[in-house]
């Protein structure tokens, strides 16, 4: 049994089928890379395990229960933290802060009327806010405002917000699109840091195979809204009907 | 000091100090001097200023922290008021009971309207509010006669019931009262020229804007503020952060509308009437723009809004010709009817004419408010001294 379990898992768009009969199963302590050409429905999977979307058909589990018809808040308090295709950070806020808010998510839950005490002299809350940025090593920054960071720095933030939860599984969709070789280079070795550190799952939406084969333990294909394969790395490279799904795409044979 | 940081506690120190000595401040000029038409420190203006303090102090923590836009804040002012006035009715002249039974009314029905109004955002969620204020506005009118009063509202009467009070005198008038002292009792000091007046309702105000100020800046230093600035800054990261955005944003909703609740049952106190015209979605949209125009989102901006816009109101609004002809009288015939018909447009009615410019200069120019202002000036003046220290220790600040 794999910590996300995914069963017949259908959803259609009008009269598009994004997804159709949807199996996937990520083993705890992995990394499971879902890849597939544009359109092939990845992200619409994605929306599925976080409740974004509710799928059609199917079931989805995690850890023996099931996320359909929960928000949002209820799944990542279950232990699923996501991390978007552009870093969604809280912009106005300092970076400390950005750090506090899910520390404070996770040991009060999803509302607290704690409206009288002092944020900063909760030791417990900063002190862990504060090691989380120390081991990212974004200490220096933790006064400046979050909008005024780089991209990469951007996207380390987002990663160090959610691990700060220490989560069981980190659902990330396409961390590195758009980024720069020299960003993309230090976000796989911060993810491969982590996996190392960290008791933790990762499942990762990924366009760049370089990404993907430095990171991924399995691999799922996924092409027109079913998997074609799913396999470790090294079957994958060369399947030909890996091959087929991504025709005229070089990005698989380099 | 109180629980604050020492930036916050000398804040709320400078505030207390302001508000002990309005009186004095405000009446800057001789009784009889041609100034004096610019004092504000009598008793109804500085009662104004801190009642209004409140309401946008409280408006603050929905709009300033969450960024939902209420254009319906009227109605909960007019249901304080109408809870105070029904307390001092039936039970005491004694503003106490008006006042708790006031913020409790408006804040039950804060919960209704935020209740219904936050399932949209944005423009809707501003809508939605606006058409709760004039619903409030013409049912108060109308329907509720019974209770609003309608068009004539309500006073206390001499054979209201009052079952905490004795009977009053024949011939007397209840006067609301803070167990026996007057709200109307006033102390009138006079020094030289000076004539300042310490009135009893005014610093029960005072004080209970201080304690309202106080309590904003605990909110806003508390991790219940930060998640109201969380629900500003992206909502979407809130909900996939683990943390239910909804009642953040309700329970903030209440708060604000507990604030107007208490300005309401403040202004009753002060002058015993209320009257549906307190609904109307004017009284709202003033709110509004005293929390832009001071600072959305700052701690002081709300206040330093209120008191600008009740000065300019109750100021400016009594400039006439008249007056304009003698400040210009100095100059030559011909300039001086010049300058007095250039200016005549923005002084008495048309005081909501120099308003609408200051508060177009204010949102242009300084997005911040005058809390933005007074930091640049602030800065302007720091700047030769500290330049060489902030540059060596290499600290930058975020661009705007
Ligand atoms: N909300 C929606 N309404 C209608 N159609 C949608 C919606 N979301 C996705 N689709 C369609 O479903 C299909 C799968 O989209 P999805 O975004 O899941 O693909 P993807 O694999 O993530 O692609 P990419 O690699 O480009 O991100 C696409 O054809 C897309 O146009
Ligand atoms: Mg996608």
């Amino acid at each position: 049994m794999g910590i996300l379990e995914v069963k017949g898992v259908g959803k259609r768009f009008g009269g598009l089928h994004a997804l159709s009969d949807v199996n996937l199963s990520v083993k705890e302590n992995t990394v499971h890379a879902i890849i597939g050409p544009n359109g092939a429905g990845k992200s619409t999977l994605l929306n599925c395990f976080v409740g974004k979307l509710i799928p059609d058909t199917g079931s989805v589990m995690f850890d023996g229960q099931s996320v359909l018809g929960r928000k949002p808040h209820e799944i990542n308090q279950m232990g699923i933290s996501r991390v978007f295709q552009t870093p969604e950070i809280f912009s106005d806020l300092t970076v400390l802060e950005n750090m506090m808010i899910p520390c404070f998510a996770q040991r009060d839950g999803a509302f607290s009327m704690a409206a009288y005490a002092d944020m900063m002299k909760d030791k417990d809350i900063v002190g862990r806010a504060e090691a989380e940025l120390e081991a990212m090593n974004m200490a220096d920054k933790r006064e400046m405002n979050a909008a005024s960071m780089s991209r990469g720095d951007k996207r380390r933030l987002e990663i160090a917000m959610c691990l700060s939860q220490q989560p069981r599984l980190l659902l990330l969709d396409e961390p590195t699109a758009g980024m720069a070789r020299a960003d993309t280079n230090n976000t796989i070795d911060l993810l491969k840091q982590i996996k190392e550190e960290r008791d933790i799952t990762i499942a990762i939406i990924e366009h760049d195979m370089h990404v993907v084969f430095s990171l991924a333990e399995r691999i799922t294909v996924l092409a027109q809204g079913t998997p074609l394969v799913e396999d470790v790395p090294d079957n994958i490279k060369g399947h030909p009907k890996v091959r087929e799904a991504y025709l005229g795409e070089t990005q698989v044979a380099a | 000091m109180f629980g604050l940081n020492t930036k916050d506690t000398r804040l709320l120190i400078l505030v207390a100090i302001l508000v002990v000595l309005a009186p004095f401040i405000l009446n800057p000029f001789p009784e009889n001097s041609a100034m004096a038409q610019f004092n504000a420190g009598y008793p109804d203006l500085m009662q104004r200023f801190v009642i209004f303090g409140i309401f946008a102090i409280g408006f603050n923590i929905l709009f300033g922290l969450t960024g939902y836009l209420s254009f319906g804040h009227a109605a909960f002012l007019g249901v304080g008021s109408y809870a105070a006035i029904w307390m001092m009715k039936l039970l005491t002249m004694n503003v106490v009971p008006a006042i708790i039974l006031s913020v409790v009314f408006a804040g039950l029905f804060s919960l209704l309207v935020g209740w219904i109004s936050l399932r949209r955002s944005g423009i809707y969620f501003s809508i939605l509010t606006l058409a709760f204020a004039q619903m409030s506005y013409s049912l108060a009118y109308s329907v509720l006669t019974p209770i609003t009063g309608g068009e004539t509202g309500l006073q206390p009467k001499l054979n209201d019931p009052r079952i905490l009070d004795g009977a009053l005198a024949e011939g007397a008038t209840p006067k609301a009262n803070l167990f026996g002292l007057e709200m109307g009792a006033s102390y009138e000091l006079g020094i030289g020229g000076w004539l300042f007046t310490l009135n009893a309702g005014y610093y029960i105000a005072g004080v209970l804007m201080l304690a309202s100020f106080y309590l904003a800046i605990r909110i806003f230093r508390s991790p219940f503020g930060m998640m109201l600035r969380a629900v500003k800054s992206n909502q979407q990261r809130m909900n996939y952060t683990g943390l239910n955005s909804k009642p953040y944003t309700l329970a903030a909703f209440v708060i604000s509308g507990m604030y107007a609740g208490l300005a309401g049952g403040l202004m009753v106190a002060m002058d015993t009437q209320a009257g549906p015209e307190r609904m109307f979605w004017t009284v709202g949209g003033e709110v509004v723009l005293m929390t832009i125009l001071g600072g959305a989102g700052t701690l002081i901006g709300p206040v330093l809004g209120a008191g600008m816009i009740k000065y300019m109101e109750n100021i400016i609004s009594k400039i006439n010709s008249k007056i304009l002809h003698e400040w210009f009288a100095f100059m030559p015939d011909g300039v001086e009817d010049f300058i007095v018909n250039i200016l005549y447009p923005f002084i008495g009615k048309g005081w909501h004419l120099t308003l609408g410019l200051i508060f177009m200069a204010v949102v242009i120019f300084l997005p911040g408010g005058l809390v933005e202002g007074g930091q640049r000036i602030a800065r302007l003046f720091g700047r030769g001294k500290k330049a060489s220290e902030k540059d060596a220790s290499g600290k930058t600040t975020p661009a705007e």
